[in-house]
């Protein structure tokens, strides 16, 4: 697969499927490596799994990222009919347009001019994965985690983003088994725009919902 | 000084807690963490276990493992306990395994092993 | 005094199957206090407060049995339920009518007398 420095989901140092080991192979072994290591071989030793099957994990893994997400939002945007449908089972949605949910039971939240969405989950760190790829790190923290539920205009204020008072906040905790993607909103000035053109202004932290689409 | 109305709230139940600034760094994944991330899926899919044991092993580690592990340091462990407890394999063939893999050598490359595991370029 | 949210009950069906939902979008519900140890998957922070269905999203197995290797049967009613900041944080909310949602399992809510 080519690698496109012009991705915004592909940068320096993020591992697409063909990109050769990394360095970590030279770092010291630490206790938990060793583990790792240690159940795995087990695990296909006893035939409960196989390198196969592993590497085939990994590689579905690096395939996902964001962009499957912002390739929903942006045939949302291109066709209500599609959006409803995307409201009423995500996980369908997502099916129809060839990104398998694997299991995903997706919930897509729509903004409004009266509704912003944002995602969080308190108790650990649930995340609709299968379509954005792994969560990143912040989404895990104690930070986040503890104070979106309780202040998050003060979050989104720190990641840049500010929210008129007449817009209501609408947090969602991930605490069972729903996964959420906000549908942001279309902005002005993207009218006539192809598929490609509209995913491209569409970020993972747009679809988490700490983060609104910008033009270019 | 315990306070009582806070009794019986588990430490990674965090809504509402006071904190500071969100750390805003991201790290790329590891290969060790794709594959932890990948038996979880797997043996998980297989039966040994559900999500659900993983975060209640994850939890019942205490606050400390938050402080002091990695988030996949934690999966590891926690998958390694809900394994032992669905007789995947025993404690006794596991430390037999940790000590072999330890004596392959002191960097991730050579204590991996063998190249079966080698993804093709 | 409890500060409810506005839900619209969604246009659609519930995605997943569901049989016997004790409560409707639109329900007033409060969730049950809980203070045992173990694997629970309703948070602290909304526990003892009154909120709003706003969907059932289906019936799934119990987090707190899966966890312990036990099968999670009979599967239940999971529901979003729609509290606002008011509501769960009082005087401390940013915004009083911004709102929190969260799944909440049916074996943890009660049914709750609107203000």
């Amino acid at each position: 697969m080519p690698h496109d420095h012009n991705d915004p989901f592909h940068h320096e140092g993020m591992s697409p499927s063909g990109h050769p080991y990394r360095p970590d192979n030279d770092q010291p072994l630490t206790y938990w490596q060793r583990m790792e290591i240690a159940v795995r071989e087990l695990l296909v030793e006893k035939g409960i799994t196989t390198a196969a099957e592993i590497n085939a994990l990994i590689e579905q893994m690096d395939a996902r990222s964001p962009a499957l997400g912002a390739s929903v939002v942006a045939r949302a945007w291109d066709d209500p009919a599609f959006k409803q449908r995307l409201l009423a089972d995500g996980s369908a949605a997502m099916e129809e347009i060839g990104i398998d949910p694997d299991g995903l039971k997706l919930v897509v939240v729509e903004n409004t001019s009266r509704v912003h969405n944002v995602v969080v989950c308190t108790l650990c760190s649930c995340y609709p994965r299968n379509l954005l790829g792994l969560p990143p790190d912040w989404y895990k923290t104690r930070a986040y985690r503890s104070r979106t539920v309780k202040e998050p205009r003060a979050v989104l204020s720190e990641f840049g983003l500010e929210l008129p008072q007449d817009v209501r906040v609408q947090v969602h905790d991930s605490t069972a088994d729903m996964r959420y993607l906000v549908l942001p909103r279309r902005p002005e000035g993207t009218g006539g725009w192809d598929a490609e053109a509209l995913a491209g202004i569409v970020t993972r932290d747009c679809m988490i919902g700490v983060a609104i689409p910008q033009l270019p | 000084m315990t306070d009582n109305t806070e009794q019986g709230r588990r430490w990674h139940d965090m809504g509402g807690k006071d904190a500071g600034e969100i750390a805003r760094g991201e790290h790329d994944f590891a290969l060790w963490e794709k594959r932890v991330d990948a038996l979880m899926r797997l043996t998980s899919a297989k039966g040994y276990f559900t999500v659900d044991g993983l975060r209640r092993a994850i939890e019942d580690m205490g606050e400390d493992a938050f402080e002091t592990m990695i988030y996949y340091e934690r999966w590891i462990a926690s998958i390694t306990q809900n394994l032992i407890e669905s007789n995947a394999f025993t404690i006794e063939e596991l430390n037999q395994r940790m000590e072999e893999v330890a004596a392959r050598g002191p960097t991730y490359g050579e204590a991996q092993g063998p190249g079966e595991m080698e993804r093709a370029e | 005094m409890t500060v409810l949210p506005e839900v619209t009950a969604p246009p659609f069906p519930p995605p997943y199957p569901t049989r016997g939902a004790r409560f409707a979008p639109g329900d007033t519900v409060r969730v049950r206090p809980g203070a045992a140890p173990g694997h629970m998957r309703t948070p602290w922070y909304l526990r003892g407060h009154t909120g709003r269905v706003e969907r059932i999203c289906g019936d799934f197995a119990n987090p707190e049995e899966l966890a312990y290797h036990r099968d999670g049967g009979p599967a239940r009613a999971l529901y979003r339920v729609r509290f606002t900041m008011a509501e769960v944080w009082g005087e401390a909310a940013e915004r009083a009518r911004d709102t929190v949602d969260a799944e909440i399992f049916e074996h943890w809510l009660e049914p709750a007398d609107a203000p």
